[in-house]
């Protein structure tokens, strides 16, 4: 679904007009993601189709939130926040009691992009955990540069200023030059790999949570289904799966059921819940 | 709610301003670190929040933060640097001192409410 060369230098075309940022060649997949849900917003199937129509019948307002969608960093930490508290507060509560045996937890960043959710999702088990036991946390990505990225756990003053509280900057990042690097003691918890879950997964130890927030939104009905059915086979019977606050399995899957998470909703596999329900096989 | 902006730059308090003004604050302005304790000295009713430069004149903004830790009267501000002065050192100190958050200049305005939002300063859907 890469966008085309020439689709590409339009849109790099536009931006450097209307807001004078260089998109490098490169960035096809960046301007692929971001463009995706406002294509879908102006009822267009595709990028490439809305880019086509847009180029046959220019619109100033599309334009404007093209722009708008290639120039805002949404990537912020602890996004979101009431997925972060609801791990604190009830799900390493219950991982304590469930998970006495073993003392080990393991998370995954399902579209973990520049990597603030997978370290954000760290420092909140390095807090919550009780000493004596560990946790492993899986970043993955679709795209090469983003796993990169993460892996390097470099952000700039403008990026540790989105979300991050102070305390948790100065204790969990060394400063290196102009950039916030994440210390080695969070790191040594945190692997990243390229991965596209639209596709069959390579087999993994399941997960105790799983966070695929933001994602399925990029979908259609079908690749949705087949990305939560990727998901179900990786999380463990009794975890729970965090969605994007405008996203639901809710009449795409029904093999996952919606359960509150302190003050906001997370998803269980139904042979879970305490419902009656048929196990699973 | 009211919020205290102390700043000698005129252009950043208009910035600030204009951000806690968005999050239904009443601005307060002040050039400098005693400027806004006396101002503060003459309120009957201390501001809930003050959004603190480092580096100014007479009074700077960690002699400003120790000051008002210091004042049983005024303990109950929410106090936010809002700085160029980015090394890490420099951040240990002003939250020893008693900041409660720190945002590094330059800043957008989503990342500055995102800040507040930490401290429970933003009411729902503000930041939308």
């Amino acid at each position: 679904m890469t966008l085309s060369g020439s689709d590409f230098a339009f849109v790099a075309q536009m931006v450097r007009r209307e807001a004078a940022i260089v998109l490098a060649p490169g960035k096809e997949y960046l301007v692929e993601a971001r463009l995706l849900p406002v294509a879908r917003e102006a009822g267009a199937p595709s990028v490439a189709v809305f880019l086509a129509e847009l180029q046959r019948r220019p619109d100033p307002v599309l334009q404007r939130s093209i722009v708008d969608a290639l120039t805002t960093n949404e990537t912020s930490w602890f996004r979101d926040r009431e997925p972060f508290t609801a791990l604190t507060d009830v799900i390493v509560p219950e991982l304590i009691r469930t998970r006495a045996g073993t003392r080990k937890v393991r998370v995954w960043s399902a579209a973990s992009s520049s990597g603030q959710e997978a370290y954000s999702l760290a420092i909140t088990l390095q807090e919550a955990l009780p000493p004596g036991w560990s946790y492993e946390i899986l970043g993955s990505d679709i795209s090469n540069e983003m796993i990169k990225r993460a892996q390097i756990g470099e952000y700039s003053q403008v990026e540790v200023n989105r979300g991050l509280p102070a305390p948790q900057l100065i204790q969990y990042f060394e400063r290196n030059g102009a950039h916030w690097r994440v210390a080695p003691a969070l790191r040594r918890n945190v692997s990243f790999r390229l991965l596209n879950i639209t596709a069959p997964l390579p087999p993994m130890p399941p997960f105790d949570v799983i966070f695929l927030r933001n994602v399925l939104i990029y979908f259609d009905v079908a690749t949705k289904k087949a990305v939560l059915r990727n998901v179900a086979r990786l999380l463990r019977p009794d975890g729970w799966l965090f969605l994007g606050a405008a996203e639901t399995t809710i009449g795409i899957d029904d093999n996952y059921e919606r359960v509150a998470a302190g003050r906001t909703s997370a998803y269980r596999l139904r042979s879970a819940v305490p419902s009656g329900a048929a196990r699973r096989g | 709610m009211r919020a205290m902006v102390i700043d000698d730059s005129r252009a950043m308090r208009m910035i600030l301003k204009r951000i806690v003004t968005k999050l239904s604050f009443e601005a307060i302005e002040a050039g400098d670190g005693q400027e806004a304790l006396d101002l503060l000295a003459a309120m009957p009713e201390v501001p809930e929040l003050a959004l603190i430069d480092w580096n100014m004149p007479n009074v700077n903004g960690l002699e400003f933060v120790t000051t008002v830790r210091g004042d049983p009267r005024l303990r109950e501000m929410t106090l936010v640097m809002v700085t160029t002065e980015s090394e890490q050192s420099q951040i240990v100190r002003a939250l020893a001192a008693g900041a409660h958050e720190y945002v590094i200049k330059p800043f957008t305005e989503g990342a500055m409410i995102e800040k507040l939002a930490l401290l429970g300063l933003v009411p729902t859907g503000a930041n939308s």
